[in-house]
């Protein structure tokens, strides 16, 4: 077997793992897209654009609050504004996963940041922080699955539009929470943990109640990050090198 | 082309600045301070939490069951697992409360 043939079949297996670690993501995301597309025609969207903003866009709560707003009529700078906002966490998770993919070519760094979602960030960001590599093929076959999924299953939705029974009853509406919660727990073992989950935590929820949504997101976070910051070096597990 | 087109469009360019915004800021700096460093470590349990607490907060019973569930796998399990597990009491609990 020449070395050739042994990465090969090495960067095939990373692909595997990627996929593998994305199925969870595409169930949780699979009602939310099909939700999506009904709801998009449901506001005057054809179903082409329903299939566009998907595939360009890529964010399920953007797209859901873009959506929404469009159907009321708000003028579009506010819903372009509105869809910033939403996606703003994503500034973070630029910063963050900055770090473990900067040795890769500037093409599929650019890729690699197209698909920077919560789910694909958190994964990653598990990966690196078990002391494995983040590699480009893995990302990819973490990413593309959802992506693929995502954009299909808009459209799906976008041309079936009404045919989704009793989505409470399936408990659609909760499946996110659910899974970010999981997520959340992943990452207990970091310094810091519970203290900037509290932080967050009672922030989203204040700012939810005060300044509404989806400014809960971002002041949430900050409060959490801030608290890391503000915090003594020796309590948050880096600068320790003498 | 239409106002639709062109507001899918600039989303996308807002979204994607976003998602590459932090980077290009963070990697002008040559070495990272130390409490920067925490802060991005604390990035991703900091995010998370503000899409689970407040939808955790304005839930019922069949929600609280399902996280409960989701937490307590969690200590055992992998990702899929407890989010299995969450759905399935969700979808169990809502039949009966609703």
């Amino acid at each position: 077997m020449s070395a050739e043939a042994i990465s090969e079949s090495g960067a095939r297996n990373e692909f595997w793992d990627g996929v593998r670690l994305s199925m969870p993501v595409v169930v949780a995301s699979a009602p939310f897209a099909l939700l999506f597309g009904a709801i998009a025609v449901d506001n005057g969207f054809s179903v082409l654009e329903a299939f566009l903003m998907s595939a360009l866009i890529f964010g399920g709560a953007s797209q859901m609050v873009g959506i929404e707003l469009f159907g009321q009529h708000v003028a579009p700078w506010l819903i372009v504004l509105s869809i910033f906002a939403v996606n703003f966490r994503h500034v973070l998770y630029s910063a963050g996963i900055g770090r473990r993919i900067a040795h890769w070519p500037v093409l599929q760094q650019a890729l690699g940041y197209f698909i920077l979602t919560d789910p694909q960030y958190a994964v990653a960001e598990a990966r690196a922080a078990s002391g494995q590599s983040v590699g480009f093929v893995w990302y990819l076959g973490l990413g593309l699955p959802v992506y693929v999924f995502w954009v299909a299953e808009s459209a799906l939705g976008a041309v079936f539009g009404k045919l989704i029974p009793d989505t409470h009853a399936l408990g659609i509406d909760f499946l996110l929470p659910i899974y970010f919660l999981g997520l959340v727990l992943g990452f207990r073992k970091r310094p810091l943990w519970l203290p900037v989950v509290a932080a967050s935590a009672a922030a989203s929820i204040i700012a939810y109640r005060t300044v509404g949504s989806p400014w809960h997101v971002s002041i949430g976070a900050i409060a959490g990050v801030l608290l890391a910051v503000i915090l003594p070096p020796h309590h948050s597990g880096v600068g320790k090198r003498p | 082309m239409s106002t639709t087109f062109w507001i899918i469009l600039a989303g996308a360019v807002a979204t994607y600045l976003t998602r590459v915004g932090g980077h290009l800021v963070i990697s002008r700096f040559d070495n990272i301070h130390p409490r920067v460093e925490a802060g991005l470590n604390a990035v991703p349990a900091a995010v998370l939490t503000t899409l689970v607490a407040p939808a955790a907060l304005g839930a019922g019973p069949a929600e609280w069951a399902a996280l409960i569930v989701t937490a307590v796998v969690s200590l055992r399990g992998g990702l899929m697992a407890m989010f299995l597990a969450g759905a399935a009491v969700l979808i169990l609990a809502r039949q009966f409360v609703g």
